[in-house]
């Protein structure tokens, strides 16, 4: 009897691993940026192509990176949070606008709504390598001193921002 | 019938040529496209995660092929190279990833089971050993009338 139940119990192992696999997210690469500076680098500002902008800029501050792109169809999916973040004021946002044509950038700022103090045009997304971007959007946290205390691909949700986001900038902002 | 075979055959034809890719802008240098080709295979690409990025045509992975022929150019070696990759991307992006804590499991994980399955094996085999040492043993009776069998005489026994 107990010889026919090695394979029975076997079969329920391997399931149970198989099954946990279900939920788990193989596009959530850890990355290995977080608890390093934030790549320097000098972007012309998306809809002032004569300022340039640098993380430098930002010293001092807790602030948020988006990467978002017009062709981004997640983007979309994300952009009324990030309006309505930006309403609330709680948080500074720099959009790094990726692989994308100045025109269609600016005209969905104006058709969506624009929640950045400013978007860096990144068109030939060679900083976005340096931030190890693979999928739009994605979202960094970045501290006072200028070091990614997170990171997050895909679109932001309401719970994700609620839960995870804003009490880490909370946090950050008091040290 | 001809003429309908014919048109057929000629809508046939061009589908091939349609369907190939045009070839990919290629550094100049054949030794730079080598070295090109040989560590993009090596690298995952992330956005279609079970392809390297030599044979993907994502737009990212084209982005850092154009990275690896422009450090080739710029005279880094292959370790410093796959180097940056991992500082942006992490291990994962290397299809091989190093040994570390984290991953003795999946460096080590076959061949213990490969020696957990020998072992099993071994001692499955020993254990029919002996049981067919045992079962081959026969008492003197059984001597008797297995020699009686053979000779012809089991009406006898």
């Amino acid at each position: 009897m107990k010889r026919y139940l090695w394979p029975l119990g076997l079969f329920l192992v391997l399931a149970g691993f198989l099954f946990a696999g279900l939920y788990l997210n193989p596009r959530e690469v850890p990355s290995p940026l977080i608890g390093k500076t934030v790549p320097a680098f000098s972007l012309p500002q998306l809809a002032a192509p004569d300022k340039t902008f640098s993380p430098a800029d930002m010293k001092g501050k807790v602030w948020l990176v988006n990467v978002w792109a017009s062709w981004c169809v997640s983007c979309r999916q994300e952009h009324p949070l990030l309006v309505e973040l930006a309403k609330t004021g709680l948080v500074p946002m720099i959009g790094l606008h990726y692989k994308d044509e100045r025109d269609a950038g600016l005209k969905w700022l104006a058709e969506g709504g624009d929640p950045y103090l400013l978007s860096a045009h990144d068109r030939d997304g060679r900083v976005a390598i340096d931030f190890g971007v693979y999928g739009t959007p994605e979202t960094f946290i970045v501290d006072k001193a200028g070091v990614i205390r997170y990171k997050h691909t895909g679109p932001l949700t309401p719970q994700l921002l609620r839960d995870d986001i804003l009490p880490r900038v909370k946090q950050l902002e008091a040290s | 019938m001809r003429g309908l075979i014919v048109v057929l055959a000629a809508l046939m034809l061009p589908f091939s040529a349609l369907h190939a890719e045009e070839a990919k802008p290629l550094a100049d240098d054949p030794v730079v496209e080598a070295r090109v080709q040989k560590l993009g295979e090596e690298l995952r690409c992330l956005v279609c995660q079970n392809q390297n990025i030599a044979d993907s045509h994502a737009d990212l992975a084209m982005d850092l092929k154009k990275q690896l022929r422009e450090q080739i150019a710029a005279g880094r070696s292959d370790g410093e190279i796959k180097d940056f990759m991992v500082e942006r991307y992490g291990d994962f992006v290397l299809y091989r990833p190093p040994l570390k804590a984290s991953t003795v499991l999946l460096w080590a994980g076959p061949f213990a089971l490969l020696l957990l399955v020998v072992v099993l094996l071994l001692r499955r085999l020993r254990s029919r050993a002996e049981r067919a040492a045992v079962a081959n043993t026969l008492s003197a009776d059984e001597h008797e009338r297995a020699r009686a069998l053979l000779a012809g005489e089991e009406n006898k026994v």
